[in-house]
C-alpha cells in the first residue's frame, strides 16, 4: 500500500510529529527504552517488564484495576461537576436532575458510584495480594507504607463523596462518621487524653464540618475535599507509588 | 559552637521557621471560622399547660418540638433525682449522634442506627449507647417554657441534679 506508507512517512517525518515524539519505532532495545523514558506518562513505568510480572494469576492486576477505577471516577466526576452545586438548596435536586433529566446523567453518576465501590474493593484485594506474596518486605517497605496511606485516602474519598447527594442516607452516615471523629484521642472533643481547651467548637470534627452540626458548611467542605484536595494528594502519592514499584525491583519479581 | 556559626543557624532557623511557622498557623487557623451561621439554640415552647402530666402517673413524652428543634419535652418523675416535673432532652443518641424514635407502646426511645434504647426519663438500658441522653436547659419566662439547647446536662457528670434542667411540678394524685 504505497499510498498509506507515503502518508505515514509524511506524517512521522513532519516537524509537528517530531516535536512531540522524539524517537521513532525502531525495534532496538535502546530505542524502545528511550521511547518510554521520554514520555511523561510512560516514564513512571519500567522500561522493561519481566515476563513473570505479566502473570495475572500472580498479581491479579488489582493495583492496575484500582488505578483504572480512579481514572473512571476522575473523568465521570469532572463531568458530574458540570451539573452538581454543593449547596443545601440545590444538591439533592441536582442529583435528581442528573439521574432523571440529564442525557446519560444516570450512566455517569452510576459509573462514578460503581467505580468508587470497585476502587475500594480492588484496593483491598491489592493489599491482600501484596501481603500474601510477601511483597511488603525489604526493599519494598516504604512503598507498602505509601500504599497504606493510599488505602486510607481511598476510603476518605469514599466517605467525603457519600455526603454529596445530601439525602437521608448521606446525612446520617456522615453524622455517624464525624461523631466517631469526636472520639479521636487528643484532637476530638470527647476522646481520651484530649486537653481541656479542645471542645466541640474547635476539635477535629469541627474542622471537618466547618461548624458544630452537619450543615451547609459541611457540604462545601466535603465537596472541596472530595473533588480537589484529596484527589490531588492521591495523584502525587500514586505517582510516587508507581515509580517506587519500578525502583524497588519491578512488579512481583523475586528479590 | 563558634559565634559565627551560631548566628548563622539562628538567622536561618529564625527566618525560615518564622515564615513556615506562620504559614502553617494561618492555614490551620483559616479552617476554624470565627462566626457560625447556625440556627439559634433558644426557643419558646409555650405555656406549661400545654404539657400536662399523665393521669396514671407514667412519664409522658411530648414530640411537638422534635421535628423543628430536635427536642423532647417530658413531664413526669425523674427516678435519678427523685423529683417530678417538666424536663427536656436533646434528641440525639449518645452513641454516634442519630435521632432516636419515641416508641409510645414500648415506652422507650429507640435509635434506628445501632439499636440503643433509653427509658422515658433518658437513661440508656440497651444497645451500644454509653450514657443517658443529654438534658437541655429549661426555664420559664413570662408564662412560657424556654428551652436552651446550648446548655447541656449530663447524668454521668451529676448535672441532672441542677435546677436549670427541671421545672418542678407537683405529683398528680393517682
Amino acid at each position: 500500500m504505497p499510498f498509506w506508507d507515503d502518508l505515514k512517512d509524511s506524517v512521522t517525518r513532519s516537524q509537528v510529529w517530531k516535536s512531540m515524539f522524539r524517537h521513532d519505532y525502531r525495534d532496538t532495545p535502546r530505542n524502545r527504552s528511550l521511547q518510554i523514558l521520554n514520555n511523561v506518562f510512560l516514564h513512571l513505568h519500567p522500561v522493561r517488564v519481566a515476563r513473570h510480572a505479566t502473570k495475572v494469576r500472580f498479581t491479579w492486576c488489582m493495583g492496575g484495576i484500582t488505578f483504572l477505577m480512579f481514572l473512571v471516577c476522575t473523568i465521570t466526576g469532572v463531568l458530574l461537576m458540570f451539573y452538581y452545586r454543593p449547596a443545601v438548596e440545590y444538591a439533592y435536586n441536582d442529583i435528581k436532575s442528573l439521574q432523571f433529566d440529564v442525557p446519560f446523567g444516570m450512566l455517569m453518576r452510576n459509573m462514578h458510584r460503581w467505580g468508587a465501590h470497585g476502587m475500594v474493593i480492588a484496593i483491598w484485594l491489592h493489599m491482600l495480594r501484596v501481603f500474601m506474596t510477601g511483597s511488603y518486605k525489604k526493599p519494598r517497605e516504604f512503598n507498602w507504607a505509601v500504599g497504606t496511606i493510599l488505602l486510607l485516602i481511598t476510603l476518605f474519598l469514599s466517605f467525603t463523596g457519600y455526603l454529596l447527594p445530601w439525602d437521608q442516607l448521606a446525612f446520617w452516615a456522615v453524622t455517624v462518621g464525624t461523631t466517631m471523629a469526636k472520639a479521636h484521642p487528643g484532637i476530638g472533643a470527647e476522646g481520651p487524653v484530649t486537653p481541656q481547651f479542645i471542645t466541640a467548637s474547635n476539635d477535629v470534627r469541627f474542622a471537618l464540618l466547618g461548624g458544630t452540626i452537619v450543615g451547609p458548611t459541611a457540604l462545601i467542605r466535603f465537596y472541596v475535599l472530595h473533588c480537589i484536595f484529596v484527589p490531588l494528594i492521591a495523584s502525587v502519592l500514586m505517582a510516587l507509588h508507581f515509580w517506587r514499584v519500578r525502583k524497588d525491583g519491578g512488579i512481583s519479581g523475586p528479590m | 559552637m563558634e559565634r559565627r556559626k551560631f548566628f548563622k543557624y539562628v538567622g536561618w532557623l529564625g527566618s525560615l521557621g518564622g515564615i513556615f511557622g506562620t504559614s502553617v498557623f494561618m492555614l490551620v487557623r483559616f479552617l476554624f471560622p470565627r462566626v457560625l451561621y447556625e440556627p439559634p439554640t433558644r426557643f419558646k415552647a409555650g405555656p406549661r399547660g400545654n404539657f400536662p402530666p399523665d393521669p396514671s402517673g407514667n412519664v409522658r413524652v411530648y414530640e411537638n418540638f422534635k421535628g423543628s428543634e430536635r427536642v423532647w419535652i417530658v413531664h413526669g418523675d425523674d427516678p435519678t433525682t427523685g423529683k417530678h416535673g417538666i424536663y427536656a432532652f436533646f434528641a440525639q443518641c449518645t452513641h454516634l449522634g442519630c435521632t432516636p424514635r419515641w416508641l409510645e407502646n414500648e415506652a422507650k426511645f429507640k435509635c434506628p442506627c445501632h439499636g440503643s434504647g433509653f427509658y422515658p426519663y433518658g437513661v440508656n438500658f440497651e444497645g451500644p449507647a454509653p450514657r443517658p441522653l443529654e438534658k437541655v436547659g429549661i426555664s420559664e419566662s413570662e408564662g412560657q417554657i424556654v428551652i436552651d439547647k446550648a446548655q447541656r446536662f449530663r447524668w454521668e457528670k451529676g448535672q441532672w441534679a441542677k435546677s436549670d434542667c427541671l421545672i418542678e411540678t407537683s405529683r398528680p394524685a393517682v
